[in-house]
This record gives C-alpha cells, structure tokens and sequence, in this order.
C-alpha cells in the first residue's frame, strides 16, 4: 500500500520536475538541487527572505524567494516602498471587469439606484412578481454590486498584485481608519474611500491619510459628521426645514480615540466636544446625488475651541478642521499609537517598546512619512529577531491570500469574490467591520475552535481543486525533488509552502500520511488521482500550525 | 445534575485521546473539584455599540425624561393603546418592539436591572466593552475575561462545551485559560472532506502534536468537539414548543445555544452577540431604527425562553451593554455615548417582575457629569450575584479589585 500511493506521489514529481526542466530549469539554482550544502551564512539569508516575504506581502508565491535573491533583499524592499516604480498591468488586467471600482461617486449613485421601495410593496400586494422584479431591476444593477466589486477587487489585488506592500499597507490603512460598507450611504462611498483617501497616501505620509479620510463622504457619513452643526442650527431649507439640528461626537471622538492620540493619549470629554464643535459644516454636498465634500458655514460653530491645549480662534471657518488635524497630527502621542500599531502589524502582537519608540521618533522627525517608519521596522533587530519568526497569527483574510498564492493559484475576478466568502466565513468579512476599531490585529481573536476548522477546511477545497474560480497548480511544488525518495518529495512541498519553518511534528505527521490507506488507495495510471494525494498533502499544511503563521 | 449521557457520549467519542494526558486539551486539566457540575447554564447577551436604556426600559414616571428627547422620546405607556410603551410597575415601561417579553415578566421570570454599568467614566465602544468582558474597570491588563473565570471555578467537567461563543470569534470575555469554544454554526462544526476520514485524521494529528501554545490547545479542543458534536446530533434538534426565532444574529445564536442545552452536552457558560446599538442619527421612538433592534432582541430572548419550556429553570440569561446613551437627543434625532444603562436577567430563580436598582434621577443635578444617567449598580454587583447564586460559583476570585460597596440586588430567591 505504501509503495504504492508512494509511487503516486513520485510520478507526480517526476512529471513536474521534467516540465520545469523542460522551461529552462528554473530550479536548478535550488539549495535542495546542488551538491554541496548550503553555507550557514546563505541559510540565514535564505531565512531572512522568506520572513521579509511572510512579513511585507500576502505571503510567498512559488519562487518569490527566488525572484528576491536575485534583485536583493533590501533592493527589493526600495522597490516595494516605491510602488508606482512596479509594473503591475498584469492586475490591472484582472480588474478591468470591476467595472464601479474607478467609478466617481455621482455615477455610482445615478447607476447603481437603492430600490424603489414602491417595488417592495407592489411585490407585497401581488402586483409584481419576483421574476418581473428581477429583470426591472437585476442584481448585478443593484448598490450592493459596488462593495462586491471591492471585496473582488482586494483579493485579486493580495493574491495577484507586484505591489504586495502597497496591498499590506492598503488593508493595514483601511482597517484603520475603518468604514462600514453596510452604513446607509457608505455602500455608494466606500470604493471611492479606498481609491481617493486609503490608496494614494497608503506610502505617503500619515497627517495626508487623516486629511484624506476627515473629509471623504464615506467617513463623514460612517462617522455622523456630514449631520453635525453648530448647537443651535436651524435648518433653512429642504423637507427637514425648520428643524432643530445640534452637535454629534461620533467623528471626533474616534478621531481621537481610533485615528490619532489613541484612547490614553491625554484627551477628555471637554476636547471631544471641543473637536466636534470644529468639525460642524464639514459634510456632503447632496449625499444621493453627488456625494461630494462641502462646507457649509451655516452649520459651522464660530467660536473659540481649545483642543488638547492648543488654542484656536473663532471665525476659522473650514480651517477649524485642518487645524485640528495639524494639532493631533503632531501630537507626540499619536507618534506613539500610529508607531504601536505598525510594529504590532510587522513584528508582534506585543510590540517591544524599544522599537516603537524608534519609529515615534522617526513620524515626529519626518511628519509622519510612513516609508520612513517601515525603513526603521524593517531594518530593525527586533524585526528579524531570533523569537520574531512565525510570531504572528494571519488574519482570515490573510491566510486566504497566502494560502492561494503558495499553491500557485490563478483567479480572475469572479475568483476574488469567491475568496472574499472564505475570508468571511473564517471571520473576516472584508469592509464590513461595523466597529470604527475595525478588525484586531492580534491572535486571540482569531485563533479558535470555528475559525480553525474553517481554515482547513478553506485548505481542503482548495488544495483539490474543489474552490469555485480559483485553480492551483501544485506540480510546481514539488518540481525538482528527487523522485526516489518520498521523504524529499514531502520536504520540496513544506520547503515551498511553509520554508524551513515546519517542525517536527508536522512533518512527521505527514509523513505519516504517506502510509495511509486512503492517500495510497489509487493507482499510478490515473494520473488525476494521483494528483489528489499531493493536493491532500497541501492542504494539510495549509491547515497546519505553521501556515497559520507569518 | 449533568445529564450522565453527557461524559458516556463523550468516551465514546472522544476515544484515546482521553488517555493521552500529555495532549490533553485545557478542558479536561481542571480537576480541583471532584463535584459534578450541576446543570446549571448561564446565557449572556452582548449588545455591542451602548444600547438606550432609557428607550429600553423607559422612566415614564421620572419627570426629567420629559422634553429631553422631542423626536426620539416615547410616549407614556396607556392601557387599550397599541403601538405605546408596556407599563411595567407604575414608574417603568418596556419599549413596546419589546411586547414579546411581557408574558416572562409576567410570569416572574424577567428582571430589570436599571442605571446599571461601570464605574469607570470612559465612552470610548473599545475600552469600556474591554472593562465588561474582563470585568476589570480600568484595567486593561487583565489576561482573562469575567465569564473565563467564573468556568474556571466550577466543578470539573469533561465536555469541550463547557463554554461556547457563537460567532466568528472568541470574545474578550471568555479568553483565558478554559478552552472555550467559538463557532458560527453548529452544522458547519465539522472538517468537511466528504466521506474521506483521513483529512480529519490529518488535521487532528498536526494539532495534537507540538508545542503547547494558543494555536495547538484550540486545535486539541476543536477536534474533541467536532466528536463530541457529531455524536450528540445537536444540529437535528429542531426548536420545541412552538418557538418562533427572528431572522438575524442574535436569534441564530439563541437557537444554536438552545440546541446544545438540549443535546446535553455539558455547557455551562454561553455568549452571544448583537450590534447595531449606536444610535447616534435617526433613533426613532415607537417606530424607527432602534425599534427594529428591539424587535429582533425581544424576539430572540423570548423564543429561546420558550423553546426550552421548562429547562429554563436551570437556565438563566442576562443581557448587557458597555454603556448607556445620553438622555438628551443629540442633534440629529439620535443619542450620543452615555453612562449607566438597564440589564436584563432572566430564567430559572430569578425573582422577576421587578425593576433592581436605585433609580438616580434625571433632573439635571442627579445626571452623571451633567448629561447621562448615572451608575447606581455596578455591573460586577449583578454579575457577582448571578455567578454566584445561579451558577454557584465563589465570589472571590470573579472580579479581582472589586469590593461590593452596595448590598446584593435580591435578585434571587
């Protein structure tokens, strides 16, 4: 039995392994592949890489570590610090068909109508048929498209794109300065958030990324601030006219709290009222119509504020807010919460202290430039420290991008929202974190019984090719292993799909899997079967430990 | 007394990995009780982003309330009228989205505990929903969650399902030293590799192997659950005595939760969450957007109740939030982050059919910094009470720091 699904697995590599040759022998630079062991100094840059590579993207593709070597490590990361430097056409390509993503808001409004609620009661009276419903109005003409597009669009972007760190950063910035997707108007706003406020400034500087995402239409409304007004604001015109308006916090507080100084920054009460009295006027032009930034200085406070200290006369007008901004945006502790939270991000869930004082230092000195910061974590000895090695738990949605792009995986859009459900069903549905925290950056959160059987069960699916829209190609992982030797086989697998991080016992268990009855059941002739040991294989150590690891 | 099925199933099972001490899962390591637990099993409801108290258990009687709220306040309950806040004692009334509630508050099984929260003073979401789930007011430190604990100190039980969060993480509150479970679905509970065992087999040996971290104790637990699940049939039990769950979070969970009661598989402790609480724009009174909340809270609380008819005496629920909202309406016909807010408790014990709590007042000078209603019961005098009453749980080490200051509520008989 044994011999068996063991041949199996080897006529797999074997027939791999020609295929690569006959490409040019790609491998044959391999560390596994020479005579000679590696030097220690080689393994240790070797290992350096593949963390830089866990790290800084959505994990690493079959032969990124490769790819790395040959530009440099630290090349490699300028490069990545300097996106636009990237061609990337080969994503852009994949997302041509997401068709709203470069849509302006207006034309996203005009095309992408709510319901009528009209069509709800006429169903309801049985004026209309559901059928007659669809086809007035189809589900790919309704809002809720929009966000399906983004959620598409990300996952391609994590799994495809040459421009991992711009993607990490991407989501680490969203997630940041989170919106609901679901939040009333939002769901016409939040494409236009990423691309106009997150994206430009996600290597840019971090007082731009407040700037931004203050007066975007999707955190004025997610936040309640397009509503807030001077306490005494009557309004003058519209079907709302007459109406008593007044104050709302909910912006200036997680302003604070979320966005700058951190929830123990040194703010009170009195500077949340004081910060949301300078924001009044700051809102949207004709929110269903042009969801566009205005202010309006009727509903704008004109007295005096003072924020955390800082005096700021009245009569500002508009410049109330930017002002507010400068003051929170220098403000040492928000050196200290932004500097937090990126270590947290790249390093650990409980960040050394030392190191996030170095990179506070570098936002005071540099204003805030974010490739700055990531300069000092990347060169850091706490980053590529002995205990920082897997010390991270992915999140669900960067599991699911890892796990496609170590197994080779090709998608295409429809692929991308396929994925984004995974994501969802480990816990992560992507944009709609409902809290303005967004999602947690930290292991306990993520780490248990549901989520962990959802991840291999993610890991089975895909591995055999069982996931709608995404196909894998798994002969390129264990191309170039002896085919002699089942032990070599497993070890080109885990080398490819976890590095030199799988221990012991995992790969003694799957060692162990070779034996088993059902991965020998097949026989050699049938060659798509005997592609199902080594799917089985991989999908084993995506849901192992290890790959829950970065 | 837990069902005897409970620890048969479960050998069964849970086969040799009962013997392997070395890999045992966290679950089975606390044996500083010999006792069996006594079938008792707590329920708590979340309700995340600072449920309206005042909306939710309305002080119709308190003269402060009256022209706070001109869009958002609800009109005094009136007897014959729909549609109109449900008196409750004279002074109180419930929301009238909550009518499904009534018949337990007839029947003494619902308890309102009123102006109750934190003595810590922050309105961020974040830090005071950290505080209520580790029970710690102002100290973020805290390892482990309140209802961690409060497992922690009962008898040993040898079932994974000591303690259960349903949803796609583990709250704060039931993170420690425990091995709770977390899960979004009963049914989808499983490795699903089809007929083919030996994925399961596979995933089951990659954890149970190792070092001894967060990642491989879950996995253990996992595995051990999934068996014991699949043996216990809990998906298949359908909802009993006429049980009609609202479609949405809350009403999944509850009946998820009643199923594993009714499965006997040892819980002792559930959580369940539900959001949508932050009513900052366009509340509503009567009608409106946090009516539509009520309607799915009340809804849910009250189809649970009934679906486990008379195993609700050995059952108690108790509902919470991080804060209140302020009793003025705020600009935009909305509330902003208050103080103190009401609790539920209900089920078996609980001496219902009465508001707890000192009632603070809502004239100017009684609200807490000028602006909310002000905390006359610290969340941790209720929790204490129905940890140690319902659950039998020792008071001590539930809420380290804490001293009560006030007299227990009584609210058990």
């Amino acid at each position: 039995m044994r011999a068996k699904g063991a041949l199996a697995l080897l006529a797999l590599a074997a027939q791999a392994g020609c295929s690569e040759a006959g490409r040019g022998g790609a491998t044959a630079a391999r560390p596994g592949m020479t005579d000679a062991a590696p030097s220690s100094a080689a393994r240790a840059a070797d290992r350096q890489i593949a963390h830089t590579l866990n790290r800084l993207t959505y994990g690493a593709r079959p032969g990124d570590p490769e790819r790395v070597r040959a530009v440099g490590l630290s090349a490699w990361i300028e490069r990545q610090l300097r996106p636009q430097t990237i061609d990337d056409s080969a994503t852009e390509h994949l997302l041509a068909e997401l068709t709203t993503l470069r849509m302006p808001i207006a034309e996203l409004l005009r095309e992408y109508p709510r319901p009528d609620p009209k069509l709800r009661e006429m169903i309801a009276g049985g004026t209309m048929t559901r059928a007659e419903m669809q086809e007035r109005y189809p589900a790919d003409k309704r809002p809720a498209r929009i966000a399906a597009d983004l959620q598409a669009a990300k996952v391609v972007r994590a799994v495809t794109s040459e421009r991992q760190l711009e993607e990490v950063m991407v989501d680490f910035w969203f997630n940041h300065f989170n919106v609901f997707a679901n939040k009333g108007d939002v769901r016409w706003y939040v494409s236009a958030y990423e691309r106009e406020a997150i994206r430009p400034h996600a290597l840019g500087t971090f007082p731009d990324l407040v700037r931004a995402t203050a007066r975007h239409p999707a955190m004025l409304y997610y936040l309640d601030n397009w509503v807030s007004a001077r306490h005494d604001f009557v309004i003058p015109a519209g079907p709302n006219r007459g109406r008593k308006t007044g104050l709302n916090e909910n912006y200036a507080r997680e302003l604070m709290e979320l966005h700058t100084l951190g929830v123990d920054g040194g703010y009170t009460q009195r500077d949340v009222t004081e910060v949301a009295r300078a924001f009044t006027g700051w809102t949207i032009d004709r929110p269903r119509v042009e969801g566009r930034f205005s202010f309006r200085p009727l509903m704008h406070d004109r007295g005096e504020k003072v924020v955390v200290g800082h005096r700021i006369p009245a009569g500002g007008g508009q410049d109330d807010g930017e002002r507010v901004i400068e003051i929170l945006t220098q403000h040492p502790s928000t050196a200290r919460f932004v500097a937090t939270k990126l270590v947290r991000r790249f390093v650990s869930d409980t960040p050394p202290p030392a190191l996030v004082e170095a990179v506070a230092a570098t936002y005071t000195g540099t204003g805030g430039d974010i490739p700055a910061m990531l300069r000092v974590i990347f060169a850091s000895r706490e980053f590529h420290g002995a205990d920082a090695g897997l010390a991270k738990i992915k999140k669900p949605f960067e599991f699911v991008a890892s796990a496609v792009r170590a197994l080779g995986g090709r998608i295409d859009a429809q692929g991308g929202l396929a994925l984004a459900r995974a994501s969802a069903e480990i816990g992560e549905p992507l944009y709609l974190a409902q809290p303005p925290t967004g999602y947690s950056d930290r292991a306990e959160v993520w780490v248990n019984a549901g989520a962990l059987l959802a991840r291999m069960n993610f890991g089975l699916a895909l591995a055999t090719g069982r996931y709608p829209h995404v196909t894998v190609d798994l002969a390129p992982l264990v191309a170039g292993s002896d085919p002699r030797s089942p032990a070599d086989v497993l070890d080109r697998l885990l080398a490819n799909i976890v590095g030199d991080q799988a221990g012991p016992s995992t790969r003694a268990v799957l060692a162990a899997q070779l034996a088993d009855p059902q991965i020998t059941r097949l026989s050699m002739d049938d060659r798509g079967p005997a592609n199902t040991d080594v799917a089985k294989l991989a999908a084993l150590v995506i849901g192992s430990p290890e790959f829950q690891r970065r | 007394m837990a069902d005897p099925r409970t620890r048969r199933t479960f050998l069964k099972a849970g086969g040799c990995a009962l013997v392997a001490y070395a890999a045992a899962p966290r679950f089975l390591l606390r044996t500083a009780h010999a006792a069996q637990a006594n079938g008792k099993v707590l329920v708590a409801v979340f309700q995340r982003g600072a449920v309206d108290g005042l909306s939710m258990v309305m002080p119709y009687g308190e003269a402060g309330y009256v022209g706070r709220r001109p869009s958002i306040g609800l009109q005094p309950p009136k007897r014959g009228e729909a549609d109109r806040a449900i008196d409750l004692d004279g002074f109180f009334a419930l929301h009238p989205a909550l009518a499904p509630l009534v018949p337990l508050w007839e029947n003494r099984a619902l308890a309102v505990i009123h102006a109750c929260g934190s003595p810590d003073t922050t309105r961020s979401h974040f830090d005071a929903q950290d505080y209520m789930e580790t029970g710690t007011p102002g100290v973020k430190s805290t390892p482990d969650g309140w209802l961690a604990r409060t497992v922690k100190t009962r008898p040993a039980n040898q079932t994974p399902f000591r303690a259960v969060a349903m949803g796609p993480a583990l709250p704060r509150t039931l993170q420690g030293d425990v091995g709770a479970i977390s899960m979004q679905s009963i049914e989808r509970f499983d490795v699903r590799a089809g007929s083919d065992g030996s994925a399961r087999q596979g995933f089951e040996s990659l954890y149970e192997q190792g070092v001894r971290d967060l990642l491989h104790g879950t996995g253990r637990e996992t595995f051990e659950a999934v068996k014991m699940l699949r043996s216990a049939n809990a998906s298949r039990i359908p909802p009993a005595n006429g049980a009609d769950y609202p479609r949405g979070q809350l009403g999944e969970a509850l009946r998820q939760i009643a199923q594993l009661i009714k499965a006997s598989v040892g819980l002792e402790v559930a959580f369940a969450d539900m959001q949508g609480w932050d009513t900052h724009v366009g509340q509503g009174a009567e009608r409106g957007q946090l009516a539509l909340r009520f309607r799915e809270f009340g809804g849910a609380l009250a189809a649970f109740a009934q679906d486990l008819g008379s195993r609700m005496a050995d059952v108690v629920v108790i509902t919470m939030s991080e804060f209140g909202r302020t009793v003025a309406e705020n600009g935009n016909r909305g509330t902003d982050h208050g103080h103190a807010t009401a609790m539920l408790v209900l089920g078996g014990g609980v001496r219902g059919g009465r508001v707890y709590g000192r009632w603070p007042g809502l004239a100017r000078h009684q609200l807490f910094e000028g602006r909310d209603l002000a905390v006359t019961t610290d969340f941790r005098t209720l929790f204490t009470e129905v940890a140690t009453r319902h659950l039998g749980a020792p008071a001590a080490p539930l809420f380290p720091g804490f001293r009560a200051t006030q007299p227990s509520l009584g609210l058990f008989a």
